[in-house]
């Protein structure tokens, strides 16, 4: 039998830091794994984009302007930044899927660190995130997409795309512990993904918008985070729209991280 | 709630004042005199007081029990899940939590695994309070719910060892325990396979199999048979009483009465949330009685009267099932009412087109269980 006083004292020392971090690896790992079972899901995750890529660059992009720049070359980190945030949505689906198959409720029964399976959806989807980043960059480079700039600024915005991904992976993991079915967190991260996607710079400069719509448009964390990482490939002044890019990386990880733990915490 | 009774100035003058030696007189007289009125001593002493030591008896956790409920509600809406719940499973015993869809058995197990608050009441597991400490809980438990919670992209022996890494096993404990438990639940040629290849008999296996990882002091099983084969049912039934064997306590949910019968020490029959009867399987089957003669008329005009007819034969009255249509009668001595039946509705000119003699349904025991409960309530 054991004596529950020794027992708690050991189970204590087992949420150590450690703990947490190993926790948060085995977690990363397992949703980690099915890309690497299943290659061809990261293939198709990025059809949809290269299909928008072509789409822009050949039958709308002559008659978008964008002064200083080829439109392909004004066009891939748009696309490469959007790639990324379509990439986030599936945190919420993900998790969707482990709640209705009943995982949560498994992991939830363990004596695991409560913050490892939000923490490693987050941690594996911005992972894949890196592999599709560069994916798209390959599909650039065969459409004549070309740039100048120091490896280290690649380097940079390539950081800054995925740190953008996962930002937007906890907004997602919120809707998905909240709607907890896939395929309405599917239709949910859709809905206010796209009219965000398509009111930003990532197809066209926000200048050519009207008035009312550019209001918005110039301050979406869209905009100012496509407009960093086009600086850092591109060349040009980073700093505005990079500082602006971290404050609302900031704001959105201070809201949403809080609200998808609680989440977790009472599903139910 | 928060001053309990020992905060209470009264309480803590009382005790004061006893240990000075003053007898009882003088305290009343001292608290008298610092304005106190006899009414609000009374009110400490049977609003504070007297209840909350009648409670603590109450809530005082059988000697050796290893869970212990007291009072548990919890409300879905207007529906309640569980109405005012308790209980008590001895260590190292077996409770078959038996109830009909809808009952409260995976709330309560819910409950009891730290996956669910509860609206109000109290539950110890293992000695901790779960609503206190439930990370700590959590150390002393498997569940196994009621839908295979397995990851399909993971090989079976995957799944094993993740369990075993989020229980914080050292790795070769892991390893050890994952070939173990392969090996208990037939799953070895699969080991390597992703459990999406996986029947639905070896999801419900690797996932109890996942539950006993940590090797638990008290394991949770929701409904763990249903959806096997009979074979894997009665080697899963050999499992269980293994873990038995070996100390461990386990409360199983079941919609079958004989699963129930077989692996339990004691039952728990619950139903709208309510516990509506308990005890060894024996003493339940006393309670139900016999079974049911069942009877069914070529000329159904004549229902009726057949019902009749057939009041006074069995151990309870004949009625008429709204489901089937047929004509039940709940018998104690089942051969002989029926062969009475026949007679009577020999003699009436009444034509049978079908007759059996029957165990109750567990349909039936719930209704009858519940009928019971309902009058011993007037
Ligand atoms: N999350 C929920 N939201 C609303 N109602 C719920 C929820 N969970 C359970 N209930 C309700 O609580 C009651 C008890 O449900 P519970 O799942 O505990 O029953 P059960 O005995 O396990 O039934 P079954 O045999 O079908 O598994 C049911 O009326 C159910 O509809
Ligand atoms: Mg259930």
């Amino acid at each position: 039998m054991t004596n529950n006083l020794t027992a708690s004292k050991e189970h204590i020392a087992k949420q150590g830091v450690f703990w947490i971090l190993s926790d948060i690896m085995a977690m990363t790992k397992r949703n980690l794994v099915r890309y690497i079972r299943l290659p061809q899901l990261l293939i198709f995750s990025t059809i949809q984009p290269v299909m928008f890529l072509l789409l822009f660059a050949y039958v709308f992009g002559g008659a978008i302007k964008t002064p200083g720049n080829s439109y392909i070359n004004y066009l891939i980190p748009g696309i490469i930044v959007q790639t990324v945030i379509f990439g986030a949505m599936q945190t919420g689906v993900g998790l969707a899927d482990d709640l209705s198959k009943g995982l949560i409720d498994r992991f939830r029964s363990l004596p695991m660190a409560r913050s490892a399976v939000l923490a490693g959806r987050t941690i594996a989807d911005s992972i894949r995130n890196i592999f599709v980043v560069l994916l798209m960059s390959g599909v650039g480079y065969l459409i004549g997409f070309r740039v100048h700039q120091p490896l280290s600024h690649q380097l940079l915005a390539l950081g800054l795309t995925i740190l953008f991904g996962f930002s937007f992976s906890w907004i997602s993991a919120t809707i998905g512990m909240l709607v907890k079915s896939v395929e309405t967190a599917q239709v949910a991260g859709f809905i206010w993904v796209f009219p965000l996607v398509f009111a930003s710079s990532i197809f066209v400069p926000v200048a050519s918008m009207p008035n009312w719509l550019q209001t918005w448009a110039k301050i979406s964390p869209i905009t100012v985070t496509v407009n960093s990482v086009r600086a850092l490939v591109l060349g040009g002044d980073v700093t505005p729209a990079l500082w602006h890019s971290f404050m609302w990386m900031a704001a959105i990880l201070i809201i949403f991280v809080p609200l998808a733990v609680n989440r977790y915490r009472r599903s139910t | 709630m928060n001053q309990t009774k020992e905060d209470h100035p009264l309480t803590k003058y009382i005790a004061e004042a006893s240990k000075q030696g003053l007898s009882k007189a003088q305290i009343i007289k001292t608290l008298t005199d610092e304005g106190w009125r006899i009414n609000d001593i009374l009110d400490v002493i049977l609003e504070r007081i007297l209840p909350e030591d009648v409670k603590v008896q109450e809530v005082a956790p059988a000697q050796d029990a290893i869970i212990s409920v007291r009072s548990i509600r919890k409300s879905y809406g207007k529906v309640a899940a569980l109405d005012n719940i308790s209980l008590d499973v001895p260590r190292g015993s077996v409770l078959g939590l038996l109830g009909p869809n809808g009952a409260g058995k995976t709330t309560l197990v819910r409950v009891l695994t730290t996956l669910l608050k509860p609206d109000s009441g109290t539950a110890i597991v293992s000695g901790i309070n779960v609503a206190e400490n439930p990370s700590l809980v959590r150390n002393h438990i498997g569940l196994a719910g009621q839908y295979a919670a397995i990851d399909e992209n993971l090989t079976g022996k995957e799944n094993l060892e993740l369990v075993g890494k989020l229980y914080h096993l050292a790795p070769e404990v892991i390893v050890a325990r994952t070939q173990d438990l392969l090996e208990r639940f037939s799953l070895v040629d699969a080991a390597n396979r992703t459990a999406k290849t996986y029947s639905g008999g070896m999801r419900r296996r690797l996932d109890l199999a996942a539950s006993l990882v940590g090797e638990p002091e008290i394991l949770f099983l929701d409904e763990p048979t249903t959806g096997l084969d009979p074979r894997s049912r009665s080697e899963l039934w050999e499992v269980i009483e293994g873990l038995v064997k070996d100390g461990t306590t386990v409360l199983l949910t079941t919609q079958y009465l004989e699963e129930a019968d077989y692996l339990a020490d004691n039952i728990i029959m619950i139903d709208h949330g309510k516990v509506i009867a308990q005890g060894t399987a024996r003493e339940l089957k006393a309670q139900i009685g016999g079974g049911v003669v069942e009877l069914h008329l070529s000329d159904k005009r004549r229902m009726t009267e057949a019902t009749q007819l057939l009041q006074g034969v069995g151990a309870e009255p004949a009625h008429v099932d709204e489901v089937s249509g047929h004509i039940t009668i709940p018998v104690e001595d089942g051969a002989k009412t029926l062969v009475e039946a026949v007679r009577l509705l020999y003699t009436a000119g009444l034509e049978l087109a079908d007759i059996e003699l029957r165990k109750p349904t567990l349909d039936e025991v719930f209704l009858k269980l519940t009928e019971k409960g309902a009058s011993n309530d007037k």
